[in-house]
């Protein structure tokens, strides 16, 4: 094994490096080599930093040429608040086991604790960032993974704070397996086509655990967002695909589990919103389809504000929310089918698993609380159950024509 | 006072209506963890009983009581007791059995399906507290009801009417006037319109458990501050605790001065 693991690891030189003398500087307190700067101005191309266990007091160290520096026990690179500490210039870099400490805040530059700048096929992995404004901020670059890594950021306002992963005008890259905490956008990406995010946690954040924006053609599955000051904002991008995530406790009263506005042609599948005060928001949205998503427990499962067109709500199952739907305006040509009610009490004689009355997602009292947000002390009143009662025998208030014809009687699997 | 609530509570044990009544629990618990294996879910389903069937049985209980042992009541006036302890004896008694029933009517099926396990526990035992509640304060009322009322069909007229003001009444015109009234700022009227109703109380309590997440959609520092942290929970239990003592001081005081 450890012999085929050499092999490739020649191979894997031989082909990037493109030469034999690719070396490995090592850098210590008590080496030849005492700083990462220096280290990086003796190295040559394709070359190696060993950095060993210990603290270095650097700040503004410039990456120009294809390098990887490799970290032993997580080596403290500590900026001591002066400014950026690393930044990439080159293509082929590897940034892999170091623990990155004190990035200067400014509020004029965006100081990064690690900065990739036009470069490609980089790699930032196993890095874990604390004390900073802005975590790994990827500018103008292609085709890099940025993987399992750890940001715990101690933002307190969002006016002095920075974002832990950002991407901006960025192509082709892969953000994976990170945890990101405490900062003031978990994951952010503007302009920024083609990426893959996943397998993130991204929680506590100020404003939002992942937030686009003019992004297309983006992918995020199997991410965490919990307890994120607004939850995750979804805005003006196209195309993009949101698979098995999972979107808890985001409370507040502009806290939403997911966000969108202005999102055309996406896909919402197979994921989770538990115990957000309203899972999912939307707003100017089209032709997007929602199905086997699972809403538990929220305050408002789906609020749907207007000048929504074609979107379709298919096999999703609605569990003990306080409001299943809020509607603003008419229904447009939005569908909802074959969805699963955990409020619904109808029946299916011919059994076929579809409910044979039509369910009514819009209660009279949720249009009452849309109106007169105070009255959702009224909550599960009697009276408040009466007056739904009737109004669903006779919709007066709520749309008429918002109904799922097709209630599923078992949750879809 | 301890004599004669040891009496009115094995009376009442003894008899149909408390067995009905702790069976209806009973059954009512286990049918509804049957139906429904997940502890936290059919704690939702029962707040929704409770809120309503407590009081009423507790309100038809306590008149039903009160005009049935009207002759034992006016033997022991003859005897050397004093007037508080034998009204409030009887209260005692009815109400403890009441809660009794309930107690252990849901505390039986639920601990069988594994309720101290579960982290449900705490939600289970705020529904148990708020039920106990709910029985003292409709008992108490309606021994009110009974005491001021001589005619025994006007004071079961009364206690229904009561129940049914507070129940679903109240609600209705709190409703009315935050639509009517809703440009101006409205958060501690409403706040404070629930502490006047027992039952927006309990209800609220529960909501403070259950529905979190949407009263917290509500924009506004009042509101954030009542179910954001435990004042809400510290000053609705304290609100109910004001709604048990103020009846019963009231029962104690009419009970010696009416004349019989």
């Amino acid at each position: 094994m450890k012999f085929r693991i050499s092999i490739s690891l020649i191979l894997f030189l031989l082909l990037t490096g493109g030469n034999l003398s690719a070396n490995t500087l090592t850098i210590c307190s008590s080496c030849e080599i005492k700083s990462i700067k220096e280290g990086i101005s003796l190295a040559a191309d394709f070359d190696t930093l060993f950095i060993k266990k210990g603290t270095y007091k650097e700040f503004n160290i410039q990456i120009t040429k294809p390098l990887t520096l490799l970290g032993e026990d997580y080596p403290i690179v500590d900026g001591e608040d002066k400014g950026e500490i690393i930044t990439i210039q080159a293509n082929n870099v590897t940034i892999d086991g170091l623990f990155i400490i004190n990035v200067g805040t400014s509020y004029t530059a965006d100081y990064a604790a690690i900065r990739v700048v036009e470069s490609e096929n980089f790699l930032i992995q196993n890095v874990v960032l604390e004390k900073l404004f802005f975590g790994i901020y990827l500018e103008k670059s292609k085709n890099g993974k940025v993987y399992h890594n750890k940001i715990i950021g101690d933002a307190v306002d969002e006016y002095n704070s920075g974002n832990g992963i950002q991407l901006w005008y960025s192509k082709n890259i892969e953000v994976k397996q990170n945890i990101v905490q405490h900062v003031r956008d978990g994951i952010y990406l503007e302009f920024s086509d083609n990426i893959i995010i996943a397998d993130n946690t991204s929680a506590n954040n100020l404003r939002y655990g992942l937030h686009f924006m003019f992004s297309n053609d983006d992918i995020y599955k199997n991410n965490t967002f919990e307890n994120n000051g607004a939850g995750v904002a979804v805005m003006f991008s196209k195309r993009i695909k949101m698979y098995n995530n999972t979107f808890k406790k985001n409370w507040g009263t502009a806290a939403f589990g997911m966000l969108l506005k202005e999102i055309n042609d996406a896909e919402i599948s197979g994921n989770t919103f538990a115990e957000n005060t309203v899972g999912i928001n939307i707003e100017g949205s089209n032709r997007i389809v929602y199905k086997n998503n699972d809403f538990v427990n929220n305050g408002w499962a789906i609020k749907v504000r207007g000048a929504c067109y074609a979107n379709s709500f298919v096999n999703n199952s609605f569990l003990y929310n306080s409001f299943d739907i809020s509607y603003n305006g008419n229904l447009n040509d939005n569908i909802f089918d074959t969805n699963f009610w955990s409020d619904y009490t109808g029946y299916d004689l011919d059994k076929d698993g579809i409910g044979d009355v039509p369910y009514r997602p819009v209660k009279l009292f949720s249009y009452i609380v849309n109106r007169t947000p105070e009255t959702i002390v009224l909550l599960r009143s009697l009276f408040m159950d009466i007056i739904d009662f009737s109004e669903k025998v006779s919709p007066v208030f709520t749309p008429d024509n918002l109904v799922d014809a097709n209630p599923l009687m078992k949750r879809p699997k | 006072m301890l004599k004669i609530l040891k009496y009115s509570f094995y009376d009442l044990m003894r008899s149909r209506w408390s067995y009905v009544y702790f069976l209806f629990y009973l059954a009512l618990g286990f049918v509804l963890l049957f139906l429904n294996q997940d502890l936290s879910k059919a704690v939702i389903t029962l707040m929704n009983v409770i809120i309503v069937l407590v009081p009423l049985i507790g309100t038809i209980f306590g008149v039903m009581y009160y005009y049935n042992s009207k002759e034992f009541t006016e033997l022991l006036l003859a005897q050397p007791i004093r007037r508080s302890s034998i009204f409030l004896g009887q209260y005692f008694g009815v109400a403890g059995s009441l809660t009794l029933s309930l107690v252990l009517g849901l505390g039986v099926p639920f601990a069988l399906y594994g309720l101290f396990k579960s982290d449900a526990i705490w939600n289970f035992s705020l529904l148990l507290i708020t039920g106990a509640f709910l029985t003292l304060i409709f008992t108490a009322l309606a021994f009110n009801i009974a005491i001021s009322n001589e005619n025994k069909i006007k004071g079961f007229g009364y206690a229904v009417l009561m129940w049914l003001f507070l129940a679903v009444v109240y609600d209705g015109l709190f409703l009315m006037s935050l639509i009517v009234f809703e440009a101006y700022p409205l958060d501690s009227f409403s706040l404070i319109a629930t502490m006047f109703n027992p039952i927006d109380l309990s209800r609220t309590l529960i909501l403070l458990k259950l529905d979190i997440s949407a009263l917290l959609g509500y924009t506004g520092a009042i509101f954030k501050q009542f179910f954001g942290t435990n004042t809400g929970l510290v000053i609705s239990l304290l609100m109910l605790l004001l709604w048990t003592v103020i009846p019963i001081w009231r029962l104690s005081y009419k009970a010696k001065r009416k004349d019989f």
